[in-house]
C-alpha cells in the first residue's frame, strides 16, 4: 500500500486509576489510517472503541490517561503536546462527530454560530466571515435554506438535520482526520443512509480520512475500507473489509457475526455468543476472549497472543491458531 | 410569548384578590382594633365608639372589605387610623426606599453568589471549592438580623467605615444590602455550582473541546449559560425572601422603608395602612415573579416548543 | 402459520390522539394523531412485528393495548373481551394475560428489592399460585430464562444488560401470561447478547405456545423473530403481511425504501436503492392524502389528494398504497 499515512497510532493505552483498580479500557492499539481512506473500529459496549477515539484528541474524561503509546498527526507527535497546542489540533486538523445528535449540540446557542466560532478560533475569520461561511457549510452539508437554519437553535432541527449541522462544523475547517463515533446510531434507518451518503460524498470531495466507529456490522460492511475488530481493550483482528467479512479469521469476529440475524435468510436459531464482556479491571493472563472461545484450549489461558501479521501483510489476527486456519474453523461452521 | 405573557398576567388577578381577603381576615382576628389604639390607654368606651363609628369599623365586615377593594381600583388604599393622611401617599414614599433595598440585595446575591459559585465549579473538590462552600453554608446558616448586628458591630461601630443607621448615601446601603443578600448569595452560590457540574458532564461540553475552543469561552459561553437556567428560577424565588427580610433588616439598621412601615402599623392597628402595605408588597412580587418567569422563559425556549 | 383461526387479539380501528398544550385560550385545540385508525389481529401462539421508524406508532400502539393509555376510539379484542371498554378494575383481570417487557426494565424498577422480592410481588398481585407453589415456580423461572438460582437473592444493579433483560423476561413470565409485548426489548442489547435473548424468547415460545406482539425498529431481528410484519409510517399501517411475503415482495414504496436503507453485512447482497429524501412530518398536520406522499419517490396528484385504503393484495397480504402493482422496482 503506497498510500500515504494521515494518523499512525502505535502501542496506545488508555488507563483509568479508580479505588477498584486500574481499567485497562484500551490496552495496546496499533491503527494507520491514511488519506481518504474510511477506517472502521467494530465491537461491542465496553470494548473501548470510543475511549481509543478520544484518546487520539486527548479528551478522554477523568479520571482516565493516555499511561503509554503514540498518536501521529503526519509524522507529528500528538501524546506530551500542552492543551494549548491540542486545541490548534482538535477542530481543525482532526475532528470529532458524536452519536447523540440531540444532545451533541449546544442547545441554547444558534446551529450557525456554533459553526462559526470554530471557525473563528482556528481561521482568522471575523463574526461576519465566519457565519458566512457556516452558512456555506450548512448549503454543503444539504440542509435546505441554510440562511434561515443557521439562526435557529438545535431544538428547531430535526435529528437528522442536527448530525448534519455536526457533520458541517467537523468539516468546517477542512480536517485531515475525521472520527465518527457511532454518528448514525441514534438515527431512524432512512435517516441513517442520507447521513452514510452525505459522509462518502464529502470525504470523496475533501480527501480526508474518516475513522468511523461503530457497533453495526452493516454499516461497517457498507462504508469502511479496513476494520479494526476490538475486544476488551485490544485489537482481535485488522483487515480490509472484504478479507473480514469473506474470511473472518478470529473467533470473536465469527461469533459476531453469526449472531446476527440475516435480513435475507431464515433461520431457525442464531448461533449465540455465550458469556459477555469482560470488565476492563479484570486481570488476565491469557487471551482475554477465553471464557466465551468456542475453540479455547489450555494455552489459551497462559499465552497472551499476539496481533501477528499475515506474510503477504493483507491481515492481522490475534489468536494463537490464527496460523492453521483447519484448527481456527474446528467447531464452527463457516459463516 | 405575548400570549404567555397575557396568560401569566391574568392569572394575577385571583392572586392579588386572595391577599386583600387573606389579609383583611387576619387584621380583623388580631385582639384590638385601630380605634382602641388611637384612643390611647384609659380612653372611655365612648370614644372608642365614636371613633369606631368615624372610622368606619362598626359596619359588617363585608362592607368593609368591599369598601376597601372599591377603593382599590382608584387607587385609593384608605385612610391611615393613625395620621389621618391617604395611606398611598405614606407607600410612595417609603416604597422607593425599600425598592433599593431590594434591588442592591439581588444585585449582591446574583454577583457574588454566581462568581463564587463559578469559582467552586471550575476546580471541583479543590481548596478554593471547598473554602467557597463552607464560607457559602454560613452564610445560608446565619439568620440575617443576627448577621446584620454582627456586621453593624465589626464595621460601624469597631472600625468605623460605615454609617450604624440611615438611609442617605451609598454608604448607607452597604451593609444592610450585604446583609439582607448574603444567604440568597450563599443559596445562588450552591446552585450554580451544582448546575455547572451537571452541565460541565453534557455532550455539548464534548463538543465544544473536540472542537478546540479555548477553556474559557467553554466554562463562560458553552457551559454558564445553559447551567443559569435553574439558577434563575432561585434568583425569582430568593426575590420573595427578600421582601420578607426587608422587614427585619430595615428594622436592625432603622431604615424608613416600607418594610418597617408595615411592622409600625400592625402594632398601631393601623390596618388600612398594613393592607396597603401588604398589598403593594405582594404586587411587587408578583410583579417580579412574572419577570423571572419570561426571563426563564426566553432563556430556555425549547419548553415552548416542546 | 396455523389456520386462520379466530386471532387472540384483534385490533379494530384504534385510534390514540394526544392532545397538545395550548398556546393561548383562543388557539384551536390540536392534537397529535399517534395512532390514527388501524386494524389488525395477532393469532395465538404467533409473532407479530410493528416496524417503522421514531413518531410512526408503534410504542403507542403498544401502549395502547396495555391501557397504559386510554384510547381515544376503537376496540381490542382479547379472548372475547374489548379491552378499550373495561373499567380500572376490570383491567386487573386482564394485566396478567399480557404482559410487557420494555428497552430496559429496570428504569421503572425498585432498586432496593431483589429479584425473589419483586418475583413475588408480581406473582401475588396477579394470585396465580398459592404461596406454597411460589418458591418452586421462581427457580424454575430462573431456569427457564437461564440465570443461575442464585440470581434470585440479587439486586437489580448486580446484573448486565443481557442478564437483565433475562429478569424483565422472566417477570412477564411469572405470571403465566398469553401474550408478551416486547417493546424494543433487545434493541439496546450488543448483537452477541440480543442474540442470546432472541434465542431465548423463541424457545419460550414454542415451549408455552406464546403470542407476542413485537415492536422494533431493526428489521432483522424482526425477520427473524416474526410470523406476521406490520409497518407503521405516521400513524397508519402501510403494508402487513407473512414474513415471507414481506420480505420477498415488499409493495409498499416505505416497505421498499425500509429494507433498502438497512446496510447489510453481507458483501454479496445487492440492495435495490430507493432514496427517500427528507424527514418524517410532523403528526400534528400530517399530509392530506397518502401520508407518505412528500417523501415518495412515485407520488402523483392522486395521491396527494386521496388517502389510500389498506388493501388486500395477495392472501393475507395488505398494503396501503395506489401504485402497489404497478410498482414492481
Amino acid at each position: 500500500m503506497a498510500q500515504e499515512k494521515v494518523l499512525e497510532i502505535n502501542q496506545l493505552k488508555t488507563y483509568f486509576h479508580t479505588k477498584r483498580g486500574i481499567g485497562k479500557v484500551v490496552d495496546g492499539i496499533d491503527l494507520t489510517l491514511h488519506k481518504g481512506e474510511t477506517l472502521g473500529i467494530v465491537g461491542e459496549s465496553g470494548c473501548g472503541k470510543s475511549m481509543t477515539s478520544l484518546s487520539v484528541l486527548q479528551l478522554v474524561p477523568d479520571p482516565g490517561k493516555i499511561v503509554e503509546g503514540s498518536v501521529r498527526l503526519n509524522n507529528e507527535e500528538l501524546v506530551g503536546k500542552s492543551e494549548k497546542q491540542m486545541r490548534n489540533i482538535r477542530g481543525n486538523q482532526i475532528s470529532m462527530i458524536f452519536q447523540e445528535p440531540m444532545t451533541s449540540l449546544n442547545p441554547v446557542i444558534s446551529v450557525g454560530e456554533q459553526i462559526a466560532e470554530t471557525i473563528r478560533e482556528h481561521q482568522g475569520l471575523n463574526r461576519k466571515q465566519a457565519f458566512q461561511k457556516s452558512i456555506e457549510m450548512l448549503k454543503l452539508v444539504g440542509i435546505p435554506s441554510p440562511e434561515k437554519r443557521a439562526k435557529q437553535e438545535p431544538f428547531q432541527l430535526s435529528g437528522g438535520m442536527r448530525q448534519r449541522v455536526m457533520i458541517a462544523m467537523a468539516l468546517a475547517c477542512n480536517p485531515e482526520v475525521l472520527i465518527a463515533d457511532e454518528p448514525t446510531t441514534a438515527l431512524d434507518v432512512t435517516i441513517q443512509s442520507q447521513i452514510l451518503k452525505l459522509m462518502k460524498n464529502l470525504q470523496k470531495k475533501l480527501k480526508m480520512g474518516i475513522i468511523f466507529i461503530t457497533h453495526d456490522l452493516g454499516v461497517v460492511a457498507e462504508t469502511c475500507d479496513r476494520v479494526a475488530v476490538m475486544y476488551a481493550g485490544e485489537i482481535v483482528e485488522y483487515s480490509t473489509t472484504e478479507e473480514l467479512f469473506r474470511h473472518p479469521k478470529h473467533p470473536y469476529t465469527k461469533g459476531l457475526l453469526q449472531s446476527l440475524p440475516k435480513l435475507y435468510e431464515d433461520q431457525e436459531e442464531l448461533q449465540a455468543m455465550e458469556g459477555s464482556i469482560p470488565s476492563p479491571f479484570k486481570e488476565h493472563q491469557g487471551c482475554k476472549f477465553t471464557d466465551r472461545c468456542p475453540i479455547a484450549e489450555d494455552s489459551c489461558h497462559q499465552i497472551h497472543p499476539d496481533l501477528k501479521m499475515s506474510s503477504d501483510h493483507s491481515y492481522q489476527v490475534r489468536c494463537l491458531f490464527y496460523q492453521e486456519e483447519k484448527e481456527l474453523t474446528k467447531g464452527m461452521s463457516s459463516v | 410569548m405575548l400570549a404567555f405573557i397575557t396568560k401569566r398576567l391574568a392569572q394575577t388577578i385571583p392572586v392579588i384578590f386572595g391577599i386583600t381577603l387573606v389579609v383583611f381576615l387576619i387584621m380583623q382576628m388580631v385582639p384590638g382594633d385601630s380605634a382602641q389604639v388611637l384612643a390611647g390607654e384609659g380612653a372611655s368606651k365612648e370614644t372608642i365608639e365614636n371613633l369606631r363609628h368615624n372610622l368606619g369599623l362598626d359596619r359588617p365586615l363585608y362592607v368593609q372589605y368591599f369598601d376597601s377593594i372599591a377603593g382599590l381600583f382608584q387607587g385609593d388604599l384608605g385612610i391611615s387610623a393613625k395620621s389621618h393622611q391617604p395611606v398611598i401617599n405614606e407607600i410612595t414614599t417609603r416604597l422607593p426606599i425599600s425598592v433599593e433595598l431590594a434591588f442592591y440585595s439581588t444585585l449582591i446575591t446574583i454577583i457574588l453568589g454566581m462568581t463564587a459559585g463559578i469559582i467552586s465549579a471550575v476546580r471541583p473538590y479543590s481548596v478554593s471549592d471547598m473554602s467557597v462552600m463552607v464560607v457559602a453554608l454560613l452564610g445560608i446558616s446565619f439568620p440575617s438580623f443576627w448577621l446584620g448586628l454582627i456586621l453593624m458591630y465589626i464595621f460601624s461601630v469597631e472600625l468605623q467605615w460605615f454609617p450604624v443607621s440611615g438611609w442617605d448615601s451609598v454608604k448607607h446601603m452597604i451593609l444592610p444590602a450585604f446583609t439582607l443578600g448574603a444567604s440568597g448569595a450563599a443559596i445562588v452560590a450552591r446552585m450554580t455550582r451544582s448546575s455547572m457540574l451537571e452541565v460541565v458532564r453534557q455532550d455539548y461540553i464534548r463538543t465544544a473541546r473536540a472542537k478546540g475552543i479555548r477553556g474559557y469561552l467553554v466554562i463562560y459561553k458553552h457551559a454558564l449559560r445553559n447551567a443559569l437556567i435553574p439558577v434563575i428560577t432561585v434568583v425569582g424565588l430568593q426575590f420573595g425572601a427578600l421582601l420578607g427580610g426587608t422587614v427585619l433588616i430595615e428594622s436592625v439598621f432603622a431604615i424608613n422603608g416600607l418594610g418597617r412601615l408595615i411592622v409600625e402599623s400592625i402594632r398601631m392597628r393601623d390596618i388600612p395602612m398594613v393592607q396597603g402595605g401588604i398589598l403593594v408588597a405582594s404586587l411587587v412580587f408578583v410583579i417580579v415573579n412574572l419577570f423571572v418567569d419570561i426571563l426563564y422563559r426566553f432563556f430556555n425556549r425549547r419548553i415552548d416548543l416542546n | 402459520m396455523k389456520a386462520a383461526t379466530k386471532p387472540l387479539l384483534e385490533v379494530k380501528h384504534l385510534k390514540q390522539y394526544f392532545s397538545m398544550k395550548k398556546e393561548s385560550p383562543f388557539q384551536k385545540k390540536q392534537y397529535v394523531k399517534a395512532v390514527d385508525d388501524i386494524s389488525f389481529g395477532v393469532e395465538e401462539g404467533t409473532t407479530l412485528s410493528i416496524v417503522g421508524e421514531s413518531g410512526c406508532g408503534k410504542s403507542t400502539t403498544g401502549r395502547a393495548i396495555l391501557r397504559l393509555d386510554d384510547p381515544t376510539e376503537g376496540e381490542i379484542h382479547f379472548q372475547g373481551r374489548d379491552l378499550a371498554k373495561l373499567s380500572r378494575r376490570e383491567l386487573k383481570d386482564v394485566r396478567g394475560d399480557i404482559q410487557v417487557i420494555f428497552q430496559d426494565p429496570f428504569a421503572s424498577l425498585n432498586p432496593r428489592r431483589t429479584i425473589r422480592q419483586m418475583l413475588n410481588e408480581s406473582m401475588k398481585i396477579q394470585d396465580v399460585l398459592p404461596k406454597s407453589d411460589r418458591e418452586g415456580r421462581m427457580l424454575e423461572l430462573m431456569t427457564l430464562v437461564g440465570l443461575p438460582p442464585d440470581s434470585l437473592e440479587r439486586l437489580p444493579h448486580e446484573f448486565s444488560g443481557g442478564q437483565r433483560q433475562r429478569i424483565g423476561i422472566a417477570r412477564a413470565l411469572s405470571v403465566n401470561p398469553k401474550m408478551i409485548i416486547c417493546d424494543e426489548a433487545v434493541s439496546a442489547l450488543d448483537v452477541s447478547i440480543q442474540a442470546q435473548v432472541l434465542n431465548l424468547l423463541k424457545k419460550l415460545q414454542k415451549q408455552f405456545n406464546m403470542t407476542y406482539v413485537f415492536i422494533s425498529h431493526d428489521l432483522s431481528v424482526v425477520r427473524h423473530i416474526s410470523d406476521r410484519i406490520m409497518v407503521m409510517y405516521l400513524g397508519k399501517i402501510v403494508e402487513i403481511a407473512d414474513k415471507h411475503s414481506l420480505f420477498n415482495k415488499p409493495s409498499h414504496p416505505y416497505t421498499k425504501a425500509l429494507l433498502s436503507a438497512i446496510p447489510v453485512p453481507d458483501l454479496d447482497v445487492a440492495r435495490k436503492e430507493i432514496e427517500i429524501t427528507g424527514d418524517v412530518p410532523s403528526p400534528i398536520n400530517p399530509p392530506s392524502g397518502c401520508r407518505f406522499h412528500t417523501r415518495c419517490p412515485f407520488a402523483t396528484d392522486h395521491c396527494r389528494n386521496i388517502e389510500p385504503e389498506l388493501r388486500e393484495l395477495d392472501d393475507g397480504h395488505l398494503v396501503g398504497c395506489h401504485y402497489a402493482e404497478k410498482l414492481s422496482i
